[in-house]
């Protein structure tokens, strides 16, 4: 305990500065400056998660804004979906969106998501996430940024 | 009791109800404050609790097929046994308008009421982590409801009444009281059934999303919209209630023992101090703890029943 409160006492705020809020959007859900995430990996390489996972970590701190990550679709207002849509995988995510209460939105992570990336045509692969349940905003990139997922979830938030 | 008295009374519980229920989403958001920076983190301010209640209160709220209307009024259950909590427990005051309200079984029974309506709608679900959720939650509860009762009862000994108004008017009375081995003791008791109660580290974690190692989140799983908002503020109320009670029961000062307004006011001032002080060391000394394993959490709890037993022992034997 005494090394931990040591650490802690050394290290201070790691957290990066937040820069300006972004403009308000349409994909925005109302300005309630909350949003609750639920992920779903839809057949990703894990590139993403570890994206993600940075995102909500100290370093760039998406928690600050409004967005926290959580267990149940009922919970959720976000749908995080990563990887081209796997045909097991096709089902879970339509009932997973589905599961969620109203007003939703769907954010498609990465390149696999949005187009199937390098993945497109193989025999497992339904489609991109677009082509299962209806994306209202996307993040590029393969993985996309820390910051780019950030951004992405501060437009929701709008703050 | 006289006709303005009991206005007087009545406002006053009033007060407590709005000063619970309000201030509960400003406490959880100053706890997870205080957690964020410890961790390095910039936070998402005090009011981050507030601004998600008042989002979820505006989304629709859907039912699992299948749920009954146990699972509809268990929000609005555990809502009101909050309200009865807020309004009846001595947090600013220890005048109540009805005789009675403030005992010591009749609270600790209606916060039962408030958990096992919970859990019976983990179960009306009728999903896995429904059943898992609340059969982990009642055997929380089995061993810390005696606990409360236990604790509280060795403080009621020496003032002979079971009534937490006139617990916190003794002690006021007589404050060496409050270093006797029977007060000390039952403070141990109470401090862990805090945390077993509100699920808090090493007991539950909170902030979990591993459906495994899930209590009271496995129970709300199914619940959106209104009625996880409801169910949100309920358990953030009911932190900060067990919260007021403990300091007021061990640190009474600043509690009003009349109806004045001046008198209020400090009330008000006083609990709200003592309260935010409190649970920023709650959340201070989380950031320490890793969760126990199941298996070793009633351990814990018989542990601290231990404690109250000797309270109320020491109580007999040395007052």
């Amino acid at each position: 305990m005494h090394k931990l409160l040591r650490t802690m006492l050394r290290v201070g705020r790691i957290a990066e500065p937040a820069g300006t809020a972004p403009a308000p959007s349409e994909a925005a859900l109302a300005p309630t400056g909350s949003v609750q995430v639920r992920h779903v990996d839809a057949g990703s390489c894990n590139g993403c998660e570890i994206e993600i996972g940075a995102a909500f970590g100290p370093v760039y701190d998406a928690e600050r804004y409004g967005a926290r990550i959580v267990a149940s679709p009922r919970h959720a207002d976000a749908l995080l979906v990563t990887g081209p849509v796997t045909r097991n995988l096709a089902e879970p995510l339509q009932n997973t969106y589905e599961a969620m209460p109203a007003p939703r939105r769907v954010v498609a992570i990465g390149d696999c998501a949005r187009g199937c990336g390098a993945f497109a045509g193989a025999y497992g692969v339904v489609g991109a996430v677009g082509d299962v349940v209806p994306v209202d905003l996307e993040v590029p990139g393969c993985p996309p940024r820390p910051e780019d997922v950030v951004a992405a979830l501060r437009e929701l938030t709008g703050r | 009791m006289s006709a303005g008295e009991v206005v007087g009374a009545v406002v006053a519980s009033l007060v407590q109800v709005v000063v619970v229920v309000v201030g509960a989403p400003y406490l959880t958001g100053l706890m997870r404050q205080v957690r964020a920076r410890m961790e390095g983190r910039a936070g998402a301010g005090v009011g981050q609790p507030a601004r998600d209640l008042r989002k979820l209160m505006a989304k629709e709220a859907t039912s699992p097929e299948g749920a009954s209307w146990v699972f509809r009024a268990a929000p609005l259950v555990l809502m009101s046994t909050v309200v009865v909590l807020a309004a009846a427990v001595p947090f600013v005051t220890t005048v109540t308008p009805v005789s009675g309200a403030s005992d010591l079984f009749a609270v600790v029974a209606v916060l039962m009421l408030g958990t096992v309506a919970l859990t019976l709608a983990g179960l009306d679900t009728g999903t896995a982590f429904g059943g898992m959720g609340a059969s982990r939650e009642v055997t929380v509860l089995a061993l810390a409801e005696p606990t409360i009762l236990l604790a509280i009862f060795a403080l009621s000994v020496r003032v002979g009444s079971s009534d937490l108004g006139d617990i916190v008017e003794g002690a006021l009375a007589t404050p060496s009281q409050l270093f006797w081995p029977a007060s000390l003791l039952a403070a141990v008791a109470f401090a862990v059934v805090i945390v077993a109660e509100t699920g808090r580290l090493p007991v539950d974690n909170p902030s979990t999303h591993l459906e495994l190692t899930m209590m009271h989140e496995a129970m709300v799983l199914e619940y959106s919209g209104r009625d996880l908002g409801m169910v949100e503020l309920a358990s953030w109320s009911r932190l900060a209630i067990l919260l007021g009670l403990g300091v007021n029961l061990f640190v009474p000062w600043g509690v009003a023992t009349s109806l004045a307004p001046a008198a209020l006011a400090l009330g008000v001032l006083a609990l709200v101090v003592k309260v935010c002080v409190l649970g920023a060391a709650l959340a201070a000394f989380e950031v320490f703890m890793a969760k126990l394993r199941l298996f070793r959490v009633p351990e814990l709890l018989a542990g601290s029943l231990l404690f109250a037993l000797l309270a109320v022992t020491a109580s007999f034997f040395l007052a």
